[in-house]
Formats: C-alpha cells, structure tokens, sequence
C-alpha cells in the first residue's frame, strides 16, 4: 500500500474500507539465502539493504512476536550522532545521514524531525569534557557547537539555571539531532523490503540454529525448521539467548531500562535536552506528552519491568534540571531489555561459525542506530567484510584489548 | 524489588549495589591457557533468562556481600545468603 493525496481521498469517499496492508505478512518458506532473526527496526533495515543495496532479495525476517514489539516499539525516539570515540563516532555520523534521507529513501514518513539535542553543563570541568566531545564531533562532520549560559537561557529560558548544587553553565548542541516517529521507522522499512521480495514472518521463534560442519546450516522455529545459507542475529536483549543455541557465551548482560511519557501540554520543550550532572534525557512528542527516560534499573533482566527506585531517580533528575515539569502527571511508563555489553559499545561482526553473524550490543542506544545497523549489517552478510563505519565493532576486540568504552568505565555493564 | 538480608531482614533493592554474576571464578594466572581464562572472566556471561546466582553489597546496611539466587524474568528471589570469595 502507498499513500498519495489520490488514495487519502478516494479512501475518504469510500468509507475508508479498501484501505489495504501496507506489507505482506508471510508465511515461511522451506529455505532462504539470508534468514534475518529479529523483526525490530534493525533486523528490517538489515533486510531493506540486503535486498535494495546488494540485490539479495531472497530473504526472511523471522520475529517471534509482531514487528516492532521490541524496542523499536519501547524507545524515546531520539537521533543524534554526539559521540567522543572515532570507532563510534563515524558509525553513529553515517546512520545520521541515512536518517536525513530515509523518508525519500523509503518513500515513507518517518517523522524525522531535526530539532537539535543540548547536552547541558554543570561545571568548568564538564565544559572542557564537552568541548572537547564537540571538536571530535566537528571532525567527522557531525556539527556541534558550545552554548555559554546566556545563549542557552535564550533558548531554554525554564532550566534551572541558578541550582544552588547543579548551576547551569551551557551546553553542547547539535542541531541534526532530533527525533524520529519510532513505530513509521518500523513499518517504512517493513514496507520496503517487503516490497522487493523479503518475506516478514512473525508470530514465528527461533528455538534452535542448525550447525552442520563448523557452518550454520539454518533454524528451527515455532513454524517448523527454515535453511538459510546465512543467518543474522539482531535480537538486542535476547541476545545471549540466541547465541546460546549456537553455544556461543558473549560479552554481554540483559538489563532492564525503563521510558516515561507525561500527559499531554502545549508546546514546551523544541529540543532534546539531556541534564549532565544525573541521568535524564527529554523530548516533547508531536501529541504534547513528554517523552523522558533516565539510567537502567541496573540488574540483569528479562522482564520488561522496572522497579520504583529507578522511577523516582529519574523523575528527581528531571525536576533538578527544570521545575517546570514538577506539577505534570505520568501517564505511562514501561521497560525494555537492552544488551549491556562490556565496553557500551555495540557488535557488529561474524561470529566464530561460518554464516552466522551477530549485530547486538546496543546498549540504551540502538534506536538512533537504526539505519546504520541495517546498512553495515547488511554489507557485512552480503559481502563477507564489515562496513568501514561499523568495522570498529568486532567481537573479539574485548580480548585484544580494543574496546570502545565511551564512559571510561570498564568491563562492567551497568556502569555504562 | 526487597532483598531478604540475613543480617537485616527485608530491605528496599535502593540499599544494595548490584555487582553482577556469581558464577565468574579467578582463573590461575599461572595456569596453561590463563589468558582465554582470564578473558572469559572479565568479558564472557552466561545472562541467562530464569534463574541467576548474583552477587549484591548491603551498602545501606550491614556492609555484607551476599550471594542471591534470583529469576530474571520475573524479579523473585528464591535465596539470599552471605559471601565471602573464595569460600
């Protein structure tokens, strides 16, 4: 199904009763070249590019529930490319370019919406830190610009600028960053790969990968066994899990994180402001609600639901950064498991099986690595070779010392 | 989430620091293959989904290590009992 000015109208006069399937909804054939597992936004971008930039259409999305059920669907939306390191920052700036042009990519409206992100300062100390992060990001075009206090008081005038424990210097802003609708990146991507041949099968769980000589051979299902000539892992969360079932252990713990939303105001906030002396980060979405979130419960987790302590550290967070959202109710709240890896950085590798890959690891950040997982998974399984962008994310680079710890915190995953 | 402590009782999951997995022992540093021991210490989990033996500070409390056996797909502790490494 696509959408025009034509068929909103000729939809409208018919009693809006031959609206059709915007994908088809497969049934899983006996075998495949590539068998993608995971139907979030990254398992359907990976297909997309499978089959529009390496012409490999014969390709299956297996999802065990319906697509985006994940964290596609349990996310805070936001895009942005501010990263310190080289081996992240170059990855995170080509998905920010991807998702400049991925409504014409996809011919779909994915809502990206480029409202900038300030990352606000506390101290001298912290200015420097940031400085210094927005000179990296201006070397790999990424744009970033050091706001003092006066120019971040006209911008965001309801901080708390004159917190007598966490005074307000600045900022650090990207104007690029934003947000994207999270559920259209799903179903955008998912229209496009169905479009040229993938077939989308949920309702449909792995339970075992078939290894036959050192090579997998294919996957057996809650539909009955499908063989693959390659398969691809991207089930951030279960991640273990499904590696498990190849017998692979791997450097990462499952953990809990939980999202808020507010009831609904006027327009507030235009920007993705995150507070930098506690762990807060906020959105307005298009509906008026607030979109907030804050750290992980830090324990491991599959349970998809947090506990209070983590909801009252986020909400004390939010208030020290602007009083103003003191008053608001929360509405909703939820959780999603993410993939804690040792070093908060994310892998994109195969993996010791031949035709098994593994695209995992993101941490609290896979959403705004959306297309550029996809892409760089994609020409990893098409062609045998990581994608420059992503060729900083191998799997053994724990082992020779080359991790990608952005925080400085070591091997432990609930510090990241 | 309350922790059982057998020093303190039923306490709030806010007084405890999380440490991680249990399981991970230290390898001999003069052992044969120390360095692939070593690496699977640090780095490797097993992160199951269902029963998970834990290691947690009593922080706020009574200063204690303690081993917990808890379900991670749905929060319940089945035993809570002091730690001491090596032991």
């Amino acid at each position: 199904m696509h959408y025009s000015g034509w068929t909103l109208a000729w939809n409208a006069l018919s009693g809006h009763k031959n609206w059709r399937p915007a994908w088809r909804d497969a049934s899983p054939k006996a075998s495949y070249d590539v068998v993608i597992i995971g139907g979030g936004g990254h398992g359907l971008a990976t297909a997309h590019y499978l089959a529009k930039e390496h012409g490999i259409t014969n390709v299956a999305v297996l999802e065990k529930n319906w697509i985006g059920s994940g964290n596609a669907g349990r996310n805070t939306t936001i895009i942005r490319s501010n990263y310190l390191l080289p081996g992240n920052e170059r990855f995170y700036e080509w998905s920010m370019k991807l998702w400049e042009g991925l409504e014409q990519d996809l011919n779909y409206n994915t809502m990206v919406s480029q409202r900038g992100i300030i990352n606000v300062y506390h101290s001298d100390t912290q200015r420097d830190a940031y400085a210094r992060r927005g000179n990296a990001m201006r070397l790999h075009g990424a744009g970033g610009e050091l706001l003092n206090r006066e120019q971040l008081r006209a911008l965001l005038p309801y901080l708390d600028y004159d917190n007598a424990r966490f005074p307000i210097h600045g900022g650090l802003m990207q104007r690029r960053a934003g947000t994207a609708r999270h559920d259209a990146v799903v179903w955008g991507y998912a229209r496009a790969a169905s479009d040229r041949g993938v077939d989308i099968v949920q309702n449909c769980e792995v339970t075992g990968i078939k290894i036959e000589n050192d090579r997998a051979s294919g996957v057996e299902t809650t539909r009955g066994a499908i063989r693959a000539k390659k398969i691809g892992i991207v089930v951030a969360g279960n991640s273990s899990r499904l590696a498990a079932m190849a017998g692979l252990r791997l450097p990462i713990e499952s953990h809990i994180m939980q999202a808020f939303v507010s009831e609904g105001v006027k327009p507030l906030i235009d920007h993705v402001i995150t507070f930098g002396a506690g762990h807060f980060y906020i959105s307005q979405s298009d509906k008026g609600g607030l979109v907030f979130g804050g750290d992980i419960d830090g324990y491991n987790s599959y349970a998809q639901r947090g506990n209070l302590p983590t909801v009252e550290d986020v909400c004390e967070g939010g208030v020290a950064l602007m009083p103003v959202i003191g008053r608001l109710r929360i509405v909703r709240s939820w959780g999603g498991l993410v993939d804690m890896s040792m070093d908060g950085s994310p892998i994109i590798d195969r993996t010791p099986i031949d035709g098994l890959y593994l695209n995992a690891a993101w941490n609290y950040g896979g959403f705004k690595a959306t297309p550029g997982s996809g892409w760089c998974f994609a020409h990893l399984i098409a062609r045998d070779e990581p994608h420059l962008a992503a060729s900083a994310f191998r799997l053994d680079r724990y082992f020779k010392g080359d991790v990608i710890d952005e925080r400085g915190a070591g091997p432990q995953p609930n510090l990241h | 989430m309350r922790i059982p402590c057998p020093h303190c009782g039923l306490r709030d999951v806010r007084e405890f620091t999380y440490l991680g997995d249990a399981a991970p022992q230290r390898p001999d540093p003069n052992g044969a293959d120390a360095v692939d021991r070593f690496n699977a210490y640090v780095y490797l989990r097993d992160n199951p989904a269902g029963a998970h033996g834990e290691l947690w500070y009593h922080g706020a409390g009574c200063q204690a290590w303690l081993a917990v056996e808890r379900d991670t797909r749905t929060h319940a502790i089945a035993g809570v009992r002091s730690y001491k490494a090596g032991a």
